[in-house]
């Protein structure tokens, strides 16, 4: 892997007053993005204007796209022409991206897409938060595949995280995800931005070797196998069917299988790697408390109000979402006697952690159907309960 | 590689821009996909553009698969999608030459809004349209092509919709060079395709060829040769007609020529002459990073530059 120092050209640092929204912005500029094809949709849009904005200063391309469907696959002609690429959507256009993220996992190309979550379905609450796509991020489009998604929970984790996001899809060849939502996404903080040599950037592992010994997929369970860029005179192909290691098609259930399982391995095998969370005095808790993105700040309070009445009660941050953190959440579910997870959907990644505690401890949903963050008493009363 | 095709890849500079090792391709015989391909490979070899810069990207069905036969840098998109990857590409590395090479389905329904917003920013692309009026890889379904009262699959007692007229869309977008030929007309193909590579701009050629398995013999019109006779006896050249006047019935004449050729600026140009207006004579898109500065000036300091002699 080839880490350097962020291109000074993109890195505005100091400190600054900002929401999530443009932090997105800068921490792709600051990772080396200098390509973004997007389509208007709230409240995920002030990423696009910021983008656009500070493009021509860096020399990096915006395009308003017809849709989001065209955005996204712009994104993938873009990396295969040699650049990092990002878009931003919310909800419903993150269902039309769907197919095209497939291609981008089959494909094995590094594009990063944050998706601005707002309540669903459908047009639902365009300006108001959710975290109703975190399975639909996992699988959404047909077929198995694998991707990674991220949780930024303030404004500067928006930055931090979309760096992390540009290096995790180089490393891996894979669609990375920043799955933030509308009330972090708007919400103004201070956001410290380090200096360009204090940003570390994992650059595109481009092949280098003779025509002859090009090949653009190698299926060993791993990331990171060189990929290369239209121009350099490799003559690659790339297609969404089947294909061997040259990038040809080649439609059979054994190859297949080769595939799929080096798409899923390359990531869940590397889990350890990629994996971050946060915990908070999980050691000797009776209850955990897992939370993610914006739910995770009220999470603090609820947590803090338990342990007022003398609860032992720890916390869990998801700061990697996917892939799921399978192991640690094993390991809790012989510890603990339960798990409250809070998250502003109807039960989603609770399903994750009831199938790794596999009923060796109690798990609890905490959830909200959208629109509003949850009030921490209800969070803290489930705990009291968990604890009954 | 089997012999005969080594042979044929080593001794014909067209089979060299071949992935000859993936023959036997998958197209029926009397298909004019394979003409068109002859022709744009023709094209390529005359217009003497860099073949390594050169990138062909197609979508899903039987033209979608030109991509993958052509031994240039290639991308097999999604059902529709060739237009925006392209446009990635474009923008991403503006020294590309791309090149869009699909079916009417593809193109023009799925596909639809991405051609007319392609043609509409006059975005640097060669858009080719193998017109077969068909549905060919899912056996023959209505396109929004398909001449009104021909019969298709899905439309078992005759085509009732109105068919687009793809000049005269490509037209009213802003293409700014249209052209429509048959896959009789291989050397004006050819002609087009190299023109239309050496210009800037969104370039729209149009070329209707023959399905034999499923649109002719449906509605009982022949096979290939039945196909190029009915092109013979009823295309006619009218380079530079009004678009509005290039509609195709069931069977009936098919104006072919170049229809329109006005240069203009590309997307490209928009967005460099916008940001040298705001940054400076001295912007450049993606310009140089700082390790390449500083590489360059590394060696520069290595090997300097004296002027003038001792």
């Amino acid at each position: 892997m080839n880490i350097v120092h962020a291109d000074p050209r993109g890195v505005d640092s100091g400190a600054h007053f900002m929401d999530g929204d443009h932090a997105i912005a800068e921490g792709a500029l600051a990772a080396g993005c200098r390509f973004f094809a997007g389509y208007p949709i709230t409240p995920s849009t002030e990423t696009a204007e910021r983008f656009a904005e500070r493009a021509p200063e860096v020399g990096a391309m915006f395009i308003q796209m017809e849709d989001e469907i065209a955005s996204i696959a712009a994104l993938i002609g873009a990396a295969w022409g040699g650049q990092k690429a990002m878009t931003v959507t919310s909800g419903p256009g993150f269902s039309l991206m769907m197919e095209n993220i497939g291609l981008a996992a089959m494909t094995e190309t590094p594009i990063v897409l944050a998706n601005v979550q707002r309540g669903g379905p459908s047009t639902g609450l365009p300006t108001l938060t959710a975290q109703q796509d975190m399975f639909q991020a996992r699988f959404g489009s047909h077929g198995d595949y694998n991707i990674i998604a991220l949780c930024p929970d303030s404004p500067q984790e928006c930055f931090d995280l979309t760096v992390e996001a540009f290096n995790l899809a180089e490393a891996y060849r894979t669609p990375v995800f920043i799955m933030t939502d509308e009330t972090v996404g708007h919400m103004h903080e201070k956001v410290v931005i380090p200096p360009a040599d204090q940003i570390k950037v994992v650059e595109r592992n481009l092949f280098t070797g003779p025509k002859e010994d090009f090949r653009p997929y190698r299926f060993d369970c791993q990331g990171g196998h060189p990929m290369t860029r239209a121009g350099d005179g490799y003559r690659f192909h790339v297609t969404g069917l089947t294909h061997d290691e040259r990038g040809y098609p080649l439609m059979t259930p054994a190859q297949n299988q080769v595939v799929v399982t080096h798409l899923i391995e390359k990531i869940n095998g590397n889990a350890e790697h990629i994996i971050r969370l946060e915990e908070d005095q999980v050691e000797g808790a009776e209850v955990v408390v897992i939370s993610y993105g914006i739910t995770s700040r009220i999470a603090v309070r609820a947590v803090a109000e338990a342990r007022k009445k003398e609860i032992k009660v720890g916390s869990l941050r998801l700061i990697t979402v996917w892939p799921f953190c399978e192991q640690r959440i094993r390991e809790l579910a012989g510890q603990v006697r339960a798990i409250v997870v809070a998250e502003i959907n109807y039960g989603q990644m609770v399903r994750e952690v009831e199938r790794c505690a596999a009923g060796r401890c109690q798990v609890v949903s905490v959830n909200h159907c959208g629109g509003a963050v949850h009030d921490p008493e209800v969070i803290t009363k489930a705990i009291e309960e968990a604890c009954r | 590689m089997n012999a005969q095709s080594a042979e044929f890849s080593s001794e014909d500079r067209i089979g060299a821009m071949l992935r000859t090792e993936r023959m036997p391709h998958i197209w029926c015989p009397g298909c004019g996909i394979g003409s068109v391909v002859t022709c744009f490979v023709d094209a390529v070899l005359r217009s003497g553009i860099d073949q390594d810069k050169l990138v062909v990207v197609s979508g899903i069905g039987c033209s979608g698969r030109v991509a993958g036969y052509v031994n240039f840098d290639s991308i097999h998109a999604t059902h529709g999608r060739a237009i925006p990857v392209a446009t990635g590409l474009k923008l991403a590395n503006p020294e590309l030459t791309v090149v869009v090479i699909s079916g009417d389905g593809d193109l023009m329904s799925i596909g639809g809004n991405h051609f007319v917003h392609a043609a509409r920013r006059n975005m640097d692309l060669v858009v080719i349209c193998i017109n077969n009026f068909t549905y060919g890889m899912t056996g023959g379904q209505v396109t929004p092509t398909t001449p009104g009262s021909a019969t298709a699959s899905t439309t078992p007692y005759g085509n009732y919709e109105y068919p687009l007229t793809l000049p005269f869309l490509a037209d009213a977008c802003g293409a700014s060079y249209i052209a429509r030929w048959t896959s009789l007309h291989a050397r004006n193909i050819t002609q087009s395709v190299e023109e239309a590579l050496t210009r800037r701009g969104f370039s729209f050629i149009e070329v209707i060829t023959p399905c034999t398995t499923l649109y002719l013999r449906r509605n009982r019109l022949g096979d290939g040769v039945d196909a190029l006779q009915y092109y013979q006896s009823n295309s006619e050249i009218l380079h530079g007609i009004d678009t509005r006047e290039t509609a195709i019935e069931l069977q009936g004449k098919i104006a072919v020529g170049k229809f329109v050729d006005r240069p203009k600026p590309t997307y490209l140009d928009a967005v460099t002459r916008c940001n040298a207006k705001l940054i400076g004579d001295d912007y450049q898109l993606y310009g140089k990073t700082e390790p390449e500065k500083k590489a360059e000036e590394a060696k520069k300091a290595e090997h300097p530059v004296t002027s003038g002699h001792p």
